[in-house]
């Protein structure tokens, strides 16, 4: 177990390097540095600035060394946990990524909270008897709401509980201060996708442990029909769905975007989205990193809780 | 190079099924409509008549899906879903529909009729045909949704094909690129695309084939790494046939069926990140319809229940389509498993 940990942290952190490095060859074209030019000095400054007071500029900036030389000041920045400056709000890149996170991570902990119990149990029962009506209905349901997109979502919750029913707020930017029921809108509109999503999977595999010769056995020798799923199907089943929770880990990281752009949510995905407007370099790299970051991190997760659940792999 | 496998080839010919009738099928309603949505200037007075072949190409499919999968009802609902978009798509041009950009009476509920013109589903803020913007909108969402996944299908069954098939340093090396993708969250991917890029339809297929590609690479290797050691490939092998022509001509058409499914879900998933992109505002640009455009527009604007048509439309049109990809999937899927 300790041995394929330090083997997934190497590897996470190879990948870091490649993609952050990748990131700054990407950043390194005169594009961006008139970009960076224009959101510093203003359109106007630049316009009027001649060429050699902008070769000047990006001389002060240090923007004319070549890529590596500021990848390696930028690692070392890093490394005493520095992540820059915004250009665009002029604050700390790592205050507006602490920021932004915390918030998504609340949005992220309510859906878990939700979807994991809820999801598992709707994907045993459908799996427990393939083709039954009860299985019928509970798939026809989650290829339904897997097939919504998330801004189609978004746009008719907001048109039923918040325009025709007024139950919650149109949008969840919280300005006065936290409140739950802003929150409904993102965490239904991320909730319903999800959670079909894991049913579906969950379903497939329960359906595949209750069709192998073991349960059959087991029904065949007398035992009682719950016990037969609460004992021996169960443990088999939930593997791989619970594999999958982490990696959904990802897959909301990336529905972020959307969600909180239409409920304009101060989260990490409008951060992302803002900076990238914006041009706001320093904090698409960073951003970009984090995501990165917890994205591999839960892929790692994922591989190490399957190992621990799953006794037939032992991984070496 | 092939000239060495050609002959090999020829004399072993396989029986396709009908299968150039459904490649000719498709690309009869998909060049067109291609050329009319991409390259439209170029073509000039030819324009108009682009399309016309194309709408009884759509009604032959159609006929011809449903009477192969009539025994899987969500297939059938599925294919249904997809056809009549399809149909919308090649025959939008001659419908009798307001231009749809064009502002006529700003803000008119459905199904009211103001200066002698029927608004069957309201106008939106800058007076434009609701109805006439949805099914406009839907050719371009078709148009760039097919083509990037096809795109996205060839560079990623192209690698998987190398990496399953070659093996050895191919294969550690494509993985890791592959890996490399993956590790972005698919969102953050597209952002990063399009924001050094800059937002175009062009750009759109390359970043949709950046996220899409490794999946469709890791489907294709696994598949590819069964079918090595079967016995057709090891006589196609044995036969000194190129391992170019061994991968495409043999091992490519014998996996296809996974392949369908999957590529219909990602239809699905290629026409979500369209609508969203556009929605973002880093996809299509304005002032042609999009369904992803029209919520954009629309929800600032739709904030009282009497407006709320503006958001309702394009929402139902595309999570409709998006249903129709994903239940031929299930179809498809449910009738391979019974044989």
């Amino acid at each position: 177990m300790g041995q394929l940990l330090i083997r997934r942290l190497i590897q996470m952190l190879l990948i870091m390097l490649v993609v952050s490095a990748l990131l700054f060859a990407i950043f390194d074209s005169d594009q961006f540095r008139r970009k960076v030019a224009v959101a510093e000095l203003g359109g106007l400054g630049l316009a009027t600035l001649s060429a050699d007071d902008y070769h000047a500029w990006l001389d002060r900036r240090g923007l004319n060394q070549p890529f590596f030389v500021r990848y390696v000041a930028w690692l070392d920045q890093l490394g005493h946990g520095d992540f820059g400056q915004s250009i665009e709000k002029d604050v700390a890149v790592s205050t507006l990524l602490g920021e932004s996170l915390s918030n998504t991570a609340v949005l992220a902990f309510f859906v878990f909270l939700i979807m994991v119990p809820v999801s598992l149990t709707l994907g045993v029962l459908a799996g427990m008897q393939e083709g039954s009506a009860l299985d019928r209905i509970i798939s026809f349901l989650a290829v339904f709401t897997t097939s919504i997109p998330q801004i189609a979502t978004a746009a008719l919750l907001t048109v039923i509980l918040a325009l025709g029913l007024g139950w919650v707020p149109t949008k969840s930017a919280m300005d006065d201060g936290w409140s739950f029921r802003a929150l409904v809108l993102p965490l239904l509109t991320l909730l319903i996708y999800d959670i079909g999503y894991l049913v579906r999977m969950t379903r497939a595999s329960m359906t595949e442990v209750m069709a192998s010769h073991y349960i059959r056995t087991a029904v065949l020798k007398g035992l009682p029909y719950h016990r037969v799923i609460l004992r021996h199907a169960l443990r088999n089943a939930l593997i791989v769905p619970v594999t999958l929770i982490f990696l959904e880990l990802n897959g909301v990281l990336s529905q972020v975007v959307v969600v909180e752009v239409f409920f304009q949510y101060r989260g990490f995905g409008r951060m992302l989205f803002d900076a990238a407007n914006f041009g706001d370099i320093q904090v698409l790299q960073a951003g970009t990193l984090v995501a990165v970051c917890v994205a591999v991190a839960s892929q790692g997760l994922s591989d190490v809780a399957y190992g621990l659940i799953n006794p037939r792999v032992r991984v070496a | 190079m092939s000239s060495r496998a050609a002959p090999g080839g020829r004399r072993f010919q396989r029986p396709l099924t009908r299968t150039e009738t459904w490649v000719t099928l498709l690309a009869l309603i998909w060049l067109p409509l291609v050329a009319y949505v991409m390259f439209r200037p170029a073509l000039g007075p030819a324009a108009p008549y682009l399309l016309l072949p194309a709408g009884p190409a759509v009604i032959v499919t159609y006929i011809m899906a449903v009477r192969r999968w009539h025994e899987s009802r969500i297939a059938l609902i599925g294919v249904t879903l997809v056809g009549f978009w399809l149909l919308v798509a090649v025959t939008v041009p001659y419908l009798p529909i307001a231009d749809p950009n064009k502002p006529l009476v700003p803000l008119v509920p459905p199904a009211t009729i103001r200066q002698g013109m029927l608004f069957v589903l309201g106008s939106d803020v800058r007076g434009r045909d609701i109805l006439s913007r949805t099914l406009w909108g839907c050719q371009r969402v078709l148009v760039w949704g097919i083509t990037a996944t096809a795109v996205a299908y060839g560079v990623g069954a192209g690698f998987g094909l190398v990496g399953g098939y070659l093996g050895g340093w191919w294969d550690e090396l494509v993985s890791f690129v592959g890996n490399i993708f993956l590790s972005f969250p698919v969102m953050v991917l597209f952002i990063l695309v399009l924001d050094v890029l800059g937002p175009s339809g062009f750009n759109i297929i390359l970043a949709v084939t950046c996220s899409s590609a490794p999946i469709i690479m890791r489907i294709v290797r696994g598949l590819a790494l069964d079918a090595r050691s079967r016995d057709y490939i090891q006589a196609a092998q044995t036969r000194g046939e190129h391992p170019l022509w061994i991968m495409l001509v043999e091992l490519l058409p014998n996996v296809r069926g996974p392949l369908i499914v999957d590529a219909c879900l990602r239809l699905g998933y290629t026409t979500v990140a369209i609508t969203t992109l556009t929605f973002l505002g880093l996809g299509l640009q304005p002032p042609d319809p999009d369904w992803g455009l029209m919520i954009k527009e629309a929800a600032p604007a739709a904030l009282l229940w009497k407006y709320s048509y503006m958001l309702i439309v394009p929402s139902l049109a595309v999570s409709s389509l998006i249903l129709g990809f994903n239940f031929t999937a299930d179809g498809l899927r449910e009738m391979s498993q019974r044989d």
